[in-house]
């Protein structure tokens, strides 16, 4: 039996039945990293004697019987702060900075006495689709060395992928946690905006950020989701709702389901092959009981352009306190106060989050701010009105998860243009904060992933959770295809 | 110069006294240990979140309330964005489109009568820390204790035309927020302070002139030479031909000069947004009334109580009243010894007099009401003369304890026995022949001598009232 194959939802039996020992699975994963992290380069830090540690901790002092989760391993996507580890958002900036304070999903986390394996490569400061904007190196698609796992929670969707840890947090701004997962050929949940603390995520746009699961399955998603959702003190725009089991209604099944299909999310620039498979997957939904429609959701070709102008707006201002005073790196050189400020924030920031930066503080300039930020917030409006219109009528929105499927590495990295455009499906569901999942749903003629995005009403995980679950029960993804690590 | 006007506005930033810091818990007492009253929300690390103090609403309301203000039902927190090594966040929580407060006045009595100074708003937001030089290894130190306690802005309209009504409308503010508790205003703690702007403009003018910005002053002294300063320099700038620049000025406290900060190319541009991680601010009318209904009793109405209630005048109720201390002194005085006139005198004269003389604020009074209560008390008994009084009332300042205390231990008691004034009056009479000559003569002022005289036999403790009867008793015979 290889341990690191199963699904948590998999070891929590096993180590129920006493088949296996916390122990052996943490030492199972840090031998798969041993063997694979060269290949991949998932992790910024990995933490295998700290694992090692916890587990026989937590082996001699847990309650199996009750703190079902207990043992079970875990990566962290690098820009989730965590206490005594250094959380780096993969960037220079960051490098040596090791958080005071654990984020509300690490108390959550560390509550359940789940074992951190590490923390996991990403697109410096969240800002990117491909994971090679990270200041430390490239991670590599499991599926296919040359190519890249999709970003910013690259590194979290490789390692789940290559099986280096059974599931991992990442966060979504404008799709970085389902684009990856598309990419790479597991489950990503963006939960709607306020269902899960952003206490403790080191944030690039406050009001679209959401930290969610990436995981093997649907089963583990919805189980890890358990562990994250909730009202938090600590976060102002955390919304007060009844907790819910979301594993309770995966197996309803989609009869009567009504899903839809916006047209605008299938037309120039969707790849074929994409399209294709989505298709297939489409019809799937129909035999299993579902009715699915075509509808139109025009203003979705305004939410790229919003979002661009939210989110670096927002992030021009949230990366300011980088400013070379404190925590951050420092120029080595400087005259006076301005010096320190520029030298320090030049050469701390790469070239994307300078771009963004630069962009986020040209929007918010006095005389342009009403062009450009206030339209943004009117047209972000509109999104949402227009996604409440189609929920009016209809349970899901089915839509591909990315254009394409993974890229090369060095492909599109020196044309942001061509990279922002890779987030078309994504980005809307941020501006509007609703909740949406990516599973996998086949691989094109290259042996490459291809995910589909399932978009939920406000709050209703559980319509998209159990709508995933009964494509994947009867599609079985994972026992078709494997990563095979080709170079 | 006669025929120019000055126009003045005031913003004046005032720290609330919450028990805790406008986003965190963290508390906001003053003189702590540098960066010992930080947590990792006012220091700004990375992905932490603000979440806003109710109290500090509430406060603001209050002010706004105090002050004639409309308060604004549906209210957001914006960021004001800037460099600066004691701004953790690089920018900072305040308010910018949507005020809690607007459209307030304030009333100051002038010589002229009655005028109301207009606000234009209150707003709430975060103090930042503070940088200390480092004496040791030159360059700065960041003390964050003070980033994130909580600070409303007071922005007056221009309508302040003189340095006395500065004085005045700054004197009004200060108690009107210390009577309804919302701040200490403590000047030298820098918990009052305010920026001010100045014009100047040819009398009749309709039409403001070019504005100049002096920022953080914190003294009410500063503030009046720094307005007749800034005032003549802009004069001066006109009669000579010139333009005023609009900028932002600092003054000088010992130059007695105002200097520019910065040129024009350097002009901040805070981009102001509203904050995304905070939800808007909504306030119903039940919650506003609430605040309303429980107002404290404003230095107006005390003052109308005491012309009516205790007959001062309406001078000495306002001095009274202008102070919260003041006033609360007062009346706990007045409830124990049941002499208003007599209390009333002491805080308008003599002590009023020493807090000058020592430059303290009235807060910082070290005796109690009881101990002043008993100081009229045993001047209206008889056991103390006035005189005596006020070397009480100095050592009050020094080391306050019972006055009665005092006495006794100072030997201070009032001779008020007959046989030892007579005693006294004779011996006088006896080495001065002349003066009683002089006043048979007619000189009345003769007497006066004659009094004074046994005053220093006695060292002033004999009844005053008593040796003057004695005096023309033994005289007349």
């Amino acid at each position: 039996m290889d341990i690191t194959e199963l699904t948590v939802h998999e070891l929590q039996e096993k180590i129920r039945n006493k088949e296996l020992t916390v122990t052996e699975i943490t030492k199972a994963y840090v031998d798969r990293i041993k063997e694979k992290e060269n290949d991949v380069k998932a992790f910024v830090t990995t933490l295998e004697k700290e694992a090692l540690e916890k587990a026989k901790e937590v082996e001699e002092n847990a309650d199996f019987e009750k703190e079902t989760l207990a043992g079970i391993p875990i990566g962290i996507k690098d820009n989730i702060c965590t206490k005594g580890v250094k959380t780096t958002c993969s960037s220079k900036m960051l490098e040596n900075f090791v958080s005071p304070y654990d984020a509300t999903v690490m108390d959550k986390i560390n509550e359940e006495k789940m074992i951190n394996l590490g923390k996991l490569n990403m697109d410096e400061f969240a800002m990117g689709g491909s994971t090679e904007y990270s200041y430390f190196h490239k991670t590599m698609n499991p599926w296919n060395l040359n190519k890249v796992p999709g970003g910013s929670s690259g590194g979290s969707a490789a390692a789940v992928a290559a099986n280096m840890v059974p599931w991992a947090l990442g966060s979504d701004t404008g799709g970085s946690i389902r684009q990856p997962a598309s990419f790479c050929g597991v489950v990503g949940l963006k939960p709607t905006y306020g269902l899960v603390s952003r206490y403790g995520l080191v944030a690039f746009a406050s009001s679209l950020d959401q930290i969610g699961p990436i995981t093997k399955d649907v089963t583990d998603c919805a189980m890890l989701l358990n562990v994250i959702a909730g009202h938090d003190e600590k976060d102002s725009t955390s919304v007060k709702k009844d907790k819910i089991d979301y594993t309770k209604n995966l197996k309803d099944g989609v009869k009567g389901l009504k899903i839809a299909v916006p047209k605008e999310f299938f037309g120039e620039g969707i790849n074929e092959e994409v399209k294709e498979i989505i298709n297939k997957a489409i019809e799937k939904y129909r035999e299993l009981g579902a009715t699915v429609e075509e509808v139109s959701l025009d203003i979705a070709k305004y939410a790229l352009a919003t979002y661009y102008i939210i989110a670096c707006a927002e992030a021009s201002s949230n990366l300011g306190r980088f400013d070379g005073v404190r925590y951050t790196y420092r120029t080595g050189e400087f005259k006076n106060l301005k010096e320190l400020y520029k030298k320090s924030r030049s050469e701390g920031f790469g070239t994307e989050v300078k771009r963004r930066i630069i962009l986020g503080t040209y929007v918010l300039s006095s005389g342009y701010y009403d062009a450009y930020y206030k339209k943004a917030q009117q047209v972000r409006t509109l999104v949402m009105k227009d996604f409440e219109e189609v929920f009016s009528k209809y349970d899901v929105i089915l839509t591909p998860t990315s254009p394409t499927t993974a890229f090369n590495i060095g492909e599109k990295s020196n044309n942001p243009m061509e990279m922002y455009l890779a987030d078309i499906c994504t980005v809307s569901v941020n501006i509007a904060g609703l909740p949406a999942m990516s599973i996998p749903c086949g691989v094109d003629s290259e042996g490459m992933p291809v995910g589909m995005q399932l978009i939920g009403n406000k709050f209703d995980e559980e319509t998209i959770l159990k709508t995933a679950y009964a494509y994947e029960q009867s599609e079985n993804f994972r026992e078709k295809y494997k990563p095979q690590f080709t170079k | 110069m006669e025929d120019y006007e000055v126009v003045i506005g005031l913003e004046v930033h005032a720290e609330l006294s919450t028990k805790t810091k406008i986003f965190c818990s963290c508390p906001t007492t003053f003189g702590a240990e540098p960066n010992t009253q930080v947590c990792p929300i006012c220091m700004g690390m990375p992905g932490t979140l603000p979440v806003l103090n109710e109290k500090v609403v509430e406060y603001a309301v209050k002010a706004g309330l105090a002050t004639n203000c409309e308060i604004t039902r549906n209210s957001k927190n914006d960021r004001k964005n800037y460099f600066y090594p004691d701004l953790p966040k690089a920018y900072q929580i305040s308010q910018f489109d949507k005020p809690l407060c607007e459209h307030g006045y304030v009333e100051i009595e002038t010589d002229d009568g009655k005028k109301k100074i207009g606000l234009t708003r209150i707003h709430i937001e975060e103090d930042a820390g503070k940088l200390n030089h480092d004496e040791f290894g030159g360059g700065s130190l960041v003390d964050l204790n003070r980033a994130g306690v909580p600070l409303i802005e007071i922005v007056s309209e221009p309508d302040l035309r003189s340095v006395e009504e500065v004085d005045l409308y700054l004197k009004k503010l200060k108690s009107i927020l210390e009577y309804i508790e919302v701040s200490d205003c403590k000047m030298q703690e820098g918990s009052f302070r305010a920026d001010v702007n100045v014009s100047v403009r040819k009398k009749g003018d309709t039409k403001f002139g070019t504005r100049t910005e002096m920022k953080n002053m914190n003294s009410f002294r500063s503030i009046t030479r720094a307005i007749e300063y800034e005032a003549s320099r802009q004069i001066d700038v006109l009669e000579d031909g010139g333009e005023v620049e609009q900028e932002s000025l600092r003054w000088d406290e010992v130059s007695g000069k105002t200097f520019s900060m910065r040129n024009k190319e350097d002009a901040e541009d805070y981009r102001y947004f509203p904050d995304p991680d905070l939800v808007g601010i909504h306030l119903s009318d039940e919650y506003i009334q609430n605040i309303k209904d429980n107002l404290p009793e404003l230095p107006e109405s005390r003052k109308e109580r005491y012309l009516n209630e205790y007959n001062l005048s309406q001078k000495d109720a306002r001095i009274i009243t202008s102070s919260k201390y003041l006033s609360d002194l007062f009346e706990q005085a007045i409830k124990i010894c049941n002499n208003p006139k007599a209390v009333s005198n002491w805080i308008i004269s003599d002590i009023s007099r020493i807090l000058n003389e020592k430059e303290m604020e009235p807060n910082e009074i070290p005796f109690t009401s009881k101990e002043l209560a008993e100081l009229v008390s045993l001047i209206d008994k008889g056991t103390i003369s006035s005189s005596i009084g006020k070397k009480v009332l100095e050592e009050l300042f020094e080391n306050p304890r019972n006055p009665e205390e005092i006495i006794k231990e100072k030997g201070w008691i009032q001779i008020s026995d007959e046989g030892a004034i007579k005693e006294v009056v004779i011996k006088v009479l006896e080495a001065n022949p002349q003066s009683v000559a002089d006043y048979k003569a007619g000189k009345d002022k003769a007497l006066g001598f004659l009094v004074g005289q046994a005053m220093k036999e006695t060292k002033g403790k004999a009844n005053p009232k008593m040796l003057n009867e004695m005096f023309l008793k033994e005289i007349n015979g």
